[in-house]
């Protein structure tokens, strides 16, 4: 259009594009000031405590405030002989600081993370330092207890330095930066990340395909029941959703405990001898069997709400057409539950990759998962960034899965209901 | 080659879905090979029923249905070969029309050519040549019915089901397709069975009609003799428009009949009644009543005008005319019929043959 095309003017003289731009604006204004208390509440409790994560997971400044004269001191250090008097006494002096303000504990207990043996050591220090004299204080540290002569203990001091770190991705991935700056690996008897992350993939992996596999013919069966029958069903496989997790994982522990029902029931029917109950519990049995029953709704219901918009009449015509009832069901059935599929297995793997409770109560030892990992360093060892940058491993994992779906299926295929 | 007269045969069919009410009630029904039949009812007379027996996807309670003389109750659907179109078109909304129409070439295990010339042929056949890529929602919906149409008779089915198929489309397009089915019908000759319950479609395409009621075929006739020669007062009242006259025989003599109404008596056609003193209903056509006739007609009244719709080419005109206030008459819009007024008086006539005395309601 060229530039002399008139412009089209309101009856009042004002250009219409403008008249529409301020009509719809009032109605944008009011659009959005329905979702911002959403958006605020998504703010305040997702993006910010994600950021948070994220920021504690890698932030090591702690330690980098704790020793700010050491530190410095130590920018000229080579760290491979023991570090000269400067760094010694730079320390002293840092330390001094730390035990009047009674923040030492903390020092400690940064320290012990980076290299055992620290905790005693400072505590000893701390003990001694009262009757430290003025210079060389070099020779007095090392005397307090010998491994403040050892300069892998100074190295460790100095791998803190940086404002922030990776070290605990490292750590969750069983490896570790050394002495030379190398990434390595731990010793074998120590790595127990690795196989935590495997069997976490691995147990929700299979919890997906079982429940796929349950879920698909009860979900075909409430789609085309008539609504009465339906309906009942319905509220049988929601039942267990009103639930509480706990009461149901309780329950599971019952059932399937060695001298529980399940196996009362195989020595009854004579599966089993009374001697030899096999153990359902406290391991990966356990785990996947409550798992798969309590994820269960969550692929019943998007398979259901896809079923459902499924005209009978579909596998009809591919009947009347000559299919048998196994080509109408794969050629013209299956095809058309694809998007429910898809968004039921990647709502379950995704609330099984990070489930807690429920392997966390039958799991044992062996059917633990990554989850209970972090929520141990949380509650247990209040090593917070190392849970921090676990549960980020675990997100981008998820965001992961979402990608590589999108690339094979497209998100816009998903249905939920 | 002689066509088979009983193409399909149903035989004494009973179908129940509750065990209490009988749906279909003792279906005889011989449907010729090549013929175009149709089901035609309200809803809720059997005539789906039917169909969904035939296609088998319904089993017949009691009785047999024969298929070029052999039974196929015991046989599953997709092996009957028969072809159908469903209300909804029931197309396949992942695969494309070329994929929709190649499925049951693919599962006869036709081969690549094969199929490729069939689809070719039958999209043709519907004018949709062109179409092949597209995915059945980018289609308009008598696009969409035309490829049900064509996906139904390409792997050429011996006879073709169609379910109340044009249900869904408007008035327009709906005429045209019923044109245009009716031309596939008989460019390839095949039997064609077809559901509805609008009584134009079935007037205009088929061969015979089969007018269902309570389970019941009413009556089983060409369009014309069902429209010109009902049986049953269901079926005057069903197809088409008619004015209705209770009342009781007086007299039955030389295939006349004399029918005493409230006011006054008329003479009738004596078809449902056999003697005096039967009720009766007596069913006239609309057009069937004239208004000052040129030639002598046996039944002759006064009406008064109650009513007078401008229908365009013609007028309809509401009449009481022996104490029937309902008495409606098709005048066409010429100059003659002037004195059409409301609360006019004018005199009107029928021959005694179109007035048909049937069974009272």
């Amino acid at each position: 259009m060229s530039s002399e095309t008139k412009q089209i003017l309101t009856t009042d003289g004002i250009p219409l594009e403008v008249s529409l731009k301020k009509a719809e604006k009032k109605n944008k204004i009011k659009a959005f000031l329905l979702v911002a208390p959403l958006l605020l509440f998504l703010i305040i409790t997702y993006i910010f405590p994600i950021g948070e994560m994220l920021f504690r997971s890698v932030d090591d400044r702690m330690v980098t405030n704790m020793l700010p004269k050491t530190f410095k001191a130590m920018e000229k250090w080579d760290g491979k002989e023991l570090p000269s008097e400067e760094v010694f006494e730079a320390f002293y002096l840092d330390y001094k600081f730390l035990v009047e303000e009674k923040t030492f504990g903390k020092l400690a207990t940064q320290l012990n993370y980076e290299k055992n043996g620290f905790k005693s050591i400072l505590k000893k220090l701390q003990r001694k330092m009262k009757k430290f004299e003025q210079g060389n204080y070099k020779e007095q540290i090392m005397n307090v207890h010998k491994r403040w002569a050892n300069v892998e203990y100074w190295r460790a001091i100095k791998r803190r330095a940086p404002d922030i770190t990776y070290s605990k991705y490292l750590k969750a991935m069983d490896m570790y930066e050394n002495e030379d700056g190398k990434i390595s690996q731990v010793s074998e008897d120590r790595r127990v990340h690795r196989i935590l992350w495997l069997r976490t993939l691995e147990i929700a992996f299979f919890v997906t395909i079982l429940c796929f596999l349950m879920a698909y013919p009860i979900a075909h069966l409430l789609a085309t029941l008539p609504m009465k029958y339906s309906n009942l069903l319905m509220i049988c496989v929601l039942l267990p959703f009103w639930t509480s997790l706990l009461v149901r994982t309780a329950s599971w522990m019952i059932l399937l405990q060695q001298q529980g029902i399940v196996n009362d029931f195989f020595v009854w029917i004579g599966l089993v001898g009374e001697e030899n109950r096999p153990e359902m519990m406290y391991n990966k049995t356990g785990t996947y069997v409550a798992m798969t029953q309590i994820l269960l709704p969550f692929m019943v219901l998007p398979l259901y709400s896809v079923m459902k918009t499924i005209s009978p009449s579909l596998m009809r015509a591919g009947k009347s057409l000559g299919g048998t009832p196994f080509v109408a069901f794969w050629k013209v059935y299956f095809p058309l539950t694809i998007p429910g599929i898809g968004a039921g297995c990647l709502l379950v793997f995704i609330l099984a990759i990070g489930y807690y409770i429920t392997p966390a109560l039958v799991g044992g030892a062996s059917g633990t998962l990554i989850s209970n990992q972090i929520a141990f360093h949380m509650k247990s060892t209040l090593d917070w960034s190392f849970a921090s940058a676990m549960g980020l491993m675990l997100l981008t994992g998820v965001l992961v899965i979402y990608w590589i779906y999108n690339k094979l299926v497209g998100v816009d295929n998903i249905k939920l209901g | 080659m002689t066509k088979n007269s009983e193409f399909v045969k149903f035989d004494k069919v009973d179908k129940s879905y509750d065990g209490k009410v009988l749906v279909v009630k003792d279906l005889n029904l011989d449907i010729s090979e090549g013929e175009f039949i149709t089901m035609l009812g309200p809803s809720g007379s059997g005539k789906t029923t039917c169909l969904m027996m035939l296609a088998g996807f319904e089993t017949p309670t009691n009785g047999e249905i024969y298929l070029d003389s052999n039974p196929i109750s015991n046989i599953p659907p997709h092996k009957r070969g028969i072809g159908m179109v469903f209300q909804n078109y029931a197309l396949f909304p992942h695969m494309t029309v070329y994929e929709n129409l190649a499925f049951p070439l693919k599962v006869r295990k036709v081969s690549k050519d094969e199929i490729d010339k069939k689809v070719d042929k039958a999209l043709s056949m519907v004018s949709l040549t062109g179409f092949e890529n597209r995915m059945p929602g980018q289609l308009s919906g008598g696009q969409q019915q035309r490829v049900a149409v064509a996906r139904a008779l390409v792997f050429d089915p011996a006879v073709v089901l169609m379910d109340e198929p044009l249900g869904a489309l408007d008035k327009n397009l709906r005429e045209s397709m019923q044109y245009e089915i009716k031309h596939i019908h008989e460019s390839i000759g095949v039997t064609v069975v077809y559901v509805t319950h609008d009584q134009g479609e079935a007037l205009t395409m088929s061969n015979r009609i089969a007018v269902f009621n309570d389970g019941k075929v009413q009556q089983l006739s060409s369009p014309d003799k069902l429209y010109e020669e009902p049986i049953n007062s269901f079926v005057a009242e069903f197809i088409g428009e008619n004015n209705t006259f209770q009342g009781e025989v007086t007299d039955i003599s030389n295939g006349k009949c004399k029918v005493k109404l409230k006011e006054g008596e008329i003479v009738a056609n004596p078809i449902n009644v056999k003697s005096k003193g039967d009720k009766t209903t007596v069913s006239i056509r609309p057009e069937r009543a004239l208004i000052n006739p040129s030639q002598k007609m046996d039944n002759n009244y006064k009406g008064k005008i109650e009513e007078v719709i401008y229908h365009g080419d013609h007028t309809r005109v509401r009449l009481n005319v022996l104490g029937n206030t309902e008495f409606i008459l098709k005048v066409p819009n010429s100059s003659q019929n002037i004195d059409i007024k409301l609360g006019n008086t004018i005199n009107i006539s029928w021959n005694s043959t179109d007035a048909r005395a049937l069974d009272p309601k």
